[in-house]
């Protein structure tokens, strides 16, 4: 079962300690969580479901906004979170569920 | 363990000794590779100035670099028609003792000729710097920089986190500490600005940072993208977060521009986003723009910090990278002097790499070469950028 590390208590996003498949049980805590599609090795996953516009919290930090509804479960990355900075992430955009470790 | 430096007139020490070779504008670039070449092996090195016209950017970074603590002497390659105010960085040059020399290439009759006449000063300047003593140097006399690139999301999670404890442990024993890119810091504002040593301070911070907010806004660009993303970071705040890490958890002591020595030690913010109107393009183009740009506010070592796998160093300060991504390090183990990535793999736990990585600055101050310098890198870049002065709460008094 692969491992998920929640960084602050009041984040509503983990980080895969490594790559999951889709409706894979993840342990986080003691507690497991299914995927809901594909997380490559440090990407996110959401732990609750977040609505359209509220703060996705890592770090205990806001670090962007869910540009859509996410679930619980969902891969958390550019296609569904955008900055209260600058939101230039689309235009480098390739692969959604490319692994850490491949290209560029 | 005991560190040995090269003592500069200035006071500062170098844990390096080598002998610059600078161009003053590209057109004499070719000319300064030529001379600079045949000596890579001896610590010789190229750096130098693009630009025909004058900035003031440019002249107190070349100013800086050029009287840098792990410079012990200079060459200067001048075309002849540039711009560059050659008698002011000469001046400067010899004030702080150092040999130095400029080759004019107009005057002294082409290509071939000033090759010829600048190895021959070389060969001499190299048998000086080799009588050159070692003398004992404290880590309150050491300044390191700290820098990450082709960050992904474990950046933020080992490896900077890390050379955070190691700037922690820098700074309470007296030394050091600058940490950078504004562009980079993006969420982190009101926090750094409570950990300023005044409320003056505080406010430069704040300040500085909205002016970053309206640089990248106006550029439509911020310091975010490529393998970022692939490596699983979402927006700039994330990786900011990550990056704000290598800073640690000691107060501010000041707010530096680039080329600005701090007066005191401690921990500093160096502020390398050009002044508004934007005049001059991005604030960091890459990141040996930044690594220069902390090398000439004085740091002698460079800490590095890279997810995706990034093997640059850097010319004048030798760069200790640090991988952040465990599946990285296996694959690119030659370039990365340390693997945090055990940190992830429950291989070691964030205190034992941060007292590593001081450790392994300690080693590399007292001589033993990086993993970059052994392979010879000696990346250098330097661009046009404008500033105003500093405010006056920016540094100690």
């Amino acid at each position: 079962m692969s491992r998920l590390i929640r960084l602050a208590p009041e984040d509503n996003v983990a980080v895969a300690a490594s790559t999951s498949a889709p409706a894979e049980q993840l342990l986080l805590d003691g507690l497991t969580l299914t995927s809901r599609s594909a997380i490559p090795f440090a990407h996110k996953i959401a732990l609750v479901a977040i609505p359209a516009d509220a703060v996705v919290i890592k770090y205990g930090v806001p670090i962007g906004r869910a540009s859509g509804p996410i679930a619980a479960g969902e891969h958390v990355h550019v296609h569904n979170i955008r900055s209260d900075y600058v939101n230039n992430q689309v235009d480098f955009y390739d692969a959604p569920a490319t692994a850490a470790g491949g290209e560029p | 363990m005991t560190m040995l430096g090269y003592a500069r007139a200035d006071g500062r020490k170098g844990v390096r000794n080598y002998l610059v070779v600078a161009y003053l504008v590209e057109c004499a670039h070719h000319v300064a590779r030529a001379i600079a070449t045949p000596f890579e092996a001896d610590g010789v090195q190229l750096i130098g100035f693009p630009g025909c016209y004058p900035n003031a950017y440019a002249q107190r970074m070349m100013e800086a670099l050029c009287t840098h603590p792990n410079v012990g002497g200079v060459l200067v390659v001048s075309l002849g028609c540039e711009q560059f105010n050659r008698p002011r960085l000469l001046e400067v040059i010899e004030a702080s003792g150092r040999p130095c020399s400029l080759v004019g290439i107009q005057k002294t009759g082409g290509t071939r000729s000033t090759i010829a006449a600048g190895r021959a000063w070389v060969e001499d300047a190299l048998a000086a710097l080799r009588r050159q003593p070692r003398v004992p140097m404290g880590l309150a006399e050491l300044v390191i920089g700290s820098e990450c690139g082709g960050s992904d999301a474990t950046s933020g999670l080992t490896a900077n986190p890390a050379i955070g404890i190691a700037s922690d442990l820098l700074v309470d024993a007296g030394g050091s500490a600058i940490f950078e890119e504004l562009g980079e810091l993006f969420g982190c504002e009101q926090h750094m600005a409570a950990r300023a040593r005044s409320p003056g301070l505080a406010e430069e911070i704040k300040l500085a940072m909205a002016r970053a907010t309206r640089h990248y806004a106006a550029l439509d660009q911020s310091s975010f993208g490529g393998g970022n993303i692939t490596g699983g970071l979402s927006t700039i705040e994330e990786k900011s977060i990550g990056a704000y890490a290598k800073s640690g958890t000691r107060p501010i002591a000041g707010l530096l521009r680039p080329g600005i020595q701090p007066p005191a030690p401690g921990l500093y913010l160096m502020d390398m986003v050009p002044d508004q109107p934007t005049k001059w393009g991005f604030a960091n183009i890459n990141d040996n723009a930044t690594i220069v740009e902390m090398i000439a506010c004085g740091a002698q070592v460079i800490l590095f910090s890279t997810g995706r796998g990034s093997v640059v160093g850097s010319a004048i300060a030798p760069v200790i990278k640090i991988a952040a991504n465990p599946e990285m390090y296996r694959r690119m183990a030659e370039d990365m002097d340390v693997d945090a990535g055990r940190i992830l793999e429950q291989r070691a736990s964030l205190p034992e790499v941060g007292a590593e990585i001081f450790q392994l600055i300690q080693a590399v101050a007292g001589g033993a070469p990086t993993k970059s310098e052994a392979l010879g890198h000696q990346e250098f870049i330097l661009g046009y950028k404008s500033f105003a002065p500093l405010g006056p709460s920016c540094l100690p008094v």
